[in-house]
């Protein structure tokens, strides 16, 4: 059973149907202990940064999903899902991330030629060394310069740049895909990249 | 790089897309999600879905709509039409949507524009504006699918939208919807140099050109139109074709 967590902020349907409709067994949970019987974990996600770390810790779901982790479930950040990975974020400055990620999360730069958010289709190329994580499954049949779809103001900056499985360019390069032994996050969502976006979530739902 | 987009949009009437689209091809061109998915086939960028339904029954019609869209299109699109609460919007996004647009409750009371973006991220929530113009480089923003005026002028108002946290701007002419003689360049310029978010261009467009003319002249980050592709008069790949052609960057 796949778990999607759900903490009152994002968009879970989309998630959830995708992932039904590639044959994975989904339940929505929002409660700690059921995610002791998920095989995976999804954490989705849109809205503030803090008010994502607080709702989660409220709800004891931080502790609960690195302890799910340590026991080397699969586990999948998207958007700001990913972005909870990470120690802190430029959004809230005072809130502690999961930190299960050295690094933290920076907003864009501000110039002009830079509208912020990036909203829409961009590409993600894929980074050739992989030591220690599932890279190759997760981003199996996935050409490079595939495109995707993106929507956020904030992105990932690992400290450990090994973590970094795919970039995309914005302005500068910053991580959209990063991995590490069995956990994935991405910064765009792969629930509404159509057929590539499938593609990544079957990859995820295939993982053992 | 990330590209240009193509975005058609669609009226919604009671939860069934209204108005043209009987030259899609389709056999029930009402259907939201089969034209979503027609659109989705053809290299749409993401959709609008504009719902012109008044009545009381409207928000659960309109949240089924989502719902089912959701369910079927793996795609982004954004939902307005009456939106009016921070509850309405956070309906909206649980069903799928990815972005709400904001109108005439965003004029009525800016703050709920600074409150949806704080709950939600500014990145899904929408400020459309329809503009009207009224001497040379200042137009007048209208509310209730243009019918009535207000104080406001449409460059200020997407300035203020902006600092409020509103992630993107549906700027749309009322002079040039219609008319197939193009976007409203001045207009999208203007507000393209005034904000630092994504501006979508909506209104006029007849030829390839205009769209080349409203990404290179005016500069918007995407452009939307409606009875041009419902009518089939352009289709979006001819649309990107003609785009890549002339060094737009474009999705393939």
């Amino acid at each position: 059973m796949l778990a999607i967590v759900d903490y009152g902020m994002g968009n879970i349907h989309s998630v959830k149907k995708a992932l039904q409709k590639l044959g994975g067994k989904v339940k929505v949970v929002t409660d700690p202990k059921e995610l002791l019987g998920a095989e995976k974990i999804v954490l989705p996600g849109v809205g503030a940064f803090d008010d994502a770390v607080s709702v989660l810790r409220r709800r004891g779901l931080i502790a609960a999903i690195k302890k799910e982790i340590a026991k080397g479930k699969p586990f999948l950040g998207i958007c700001l899902g990913m972005q909870l990975l990470f120690e802190t974020s430029d959004e809230s400055p005072k809130a502690k991330g999961m930190a299960l990620l050295k690094g933290r999360v920076r907003s864009f730069p501000r110039k002009k030629s830079l509208p912020v958010p990036q909203i829409g289709w961009n590409t993600i190329d894929k980074v050739a060394r992989l030591p220690g994580c599932q890279v190759a499954s997760i981003l199996k049949g996935i050409p490079d310069n595939s495109y995707v779809y993106f929507c956020h103001s904030y992105y990932p900056d690992p400290k450990d740049k090994s973590v970094i499985a795919a970039s995309t360019n914005y302005g500068i390069n910053f991580a959209s895909v990063v991995c590490k032994d069995n956990i994935f996050g991405m910064q765009f969502h792969p629930e509404k990249s159509q057929a590539v976006g499938l593609r990544i979530l079957k990859n995820f739902i295939e993982l053992c | 790089m990330l590209t240009k987009r193509i975005i058609p949009c669609l009226d919604i009437k009671d939860g069934r897309v209204v108005k043209g689209v009987k030259f899609l091809g389709l056999r029930d061109a009402g259907d939201p999600v089969k034209v979503a998915r027609a659109y989705e086939k053809q290299g749409a960028d993401e959709l609008v879905f504009l719902d012109i339904t008044a009545s009381y029954q409207k928000r659960k019609t309109l949240v089924k709509l989502v719902e089912a869209v959701a369910t079927n299109i793996f795609m982004p699109f954004t939902v307005g039409g009456g939106v009016g609460s921070v509850e309405d919007i956070r309906v909206l996004l649980n069903a799928g949507a990815d972005k709400v647009s904001l109108n005439t409750a965003a004029v009525n009371n800016p703050r709920l524009i600074a409150e949806a973006s704080r709950k939600f991220g500014s990145q899904c929530i929408v400020v459309a504006i329809d503009a009207k113009k009224m001497r040379t480089e200042q137009w007048q923003v209208y509310t209730h699918g243009g019918r009535t005026p207000v104080k406001l002028e449409a460059v200020a108002w997407a300035k203020k939208a902006a600092q409020l946290g509103a992630g993107e701007i549906l700027l749309t002419s009322m002079d040039c919807d219609g008319t197939k003689a193009g976007y409203d360049l001045k207009l999208t310029r203007a507000v393209v140099d005034a904000v630092n978010i994504p501006v979508i261009a909506s209104g006029g467009a007849g030829t390839l050109k205009d769209f080349y003319l409203v990404f290179t002249k005016a500069k918007a980050q995407a452009a939307l139109a409606a009875s041009l592709f419902h009518y089939r008069e352009l289709s979006i790949p001819q649309v990107k074709d003609y785009l890549r052609r002339n060094k737009v960057c474009v999705r393939a």
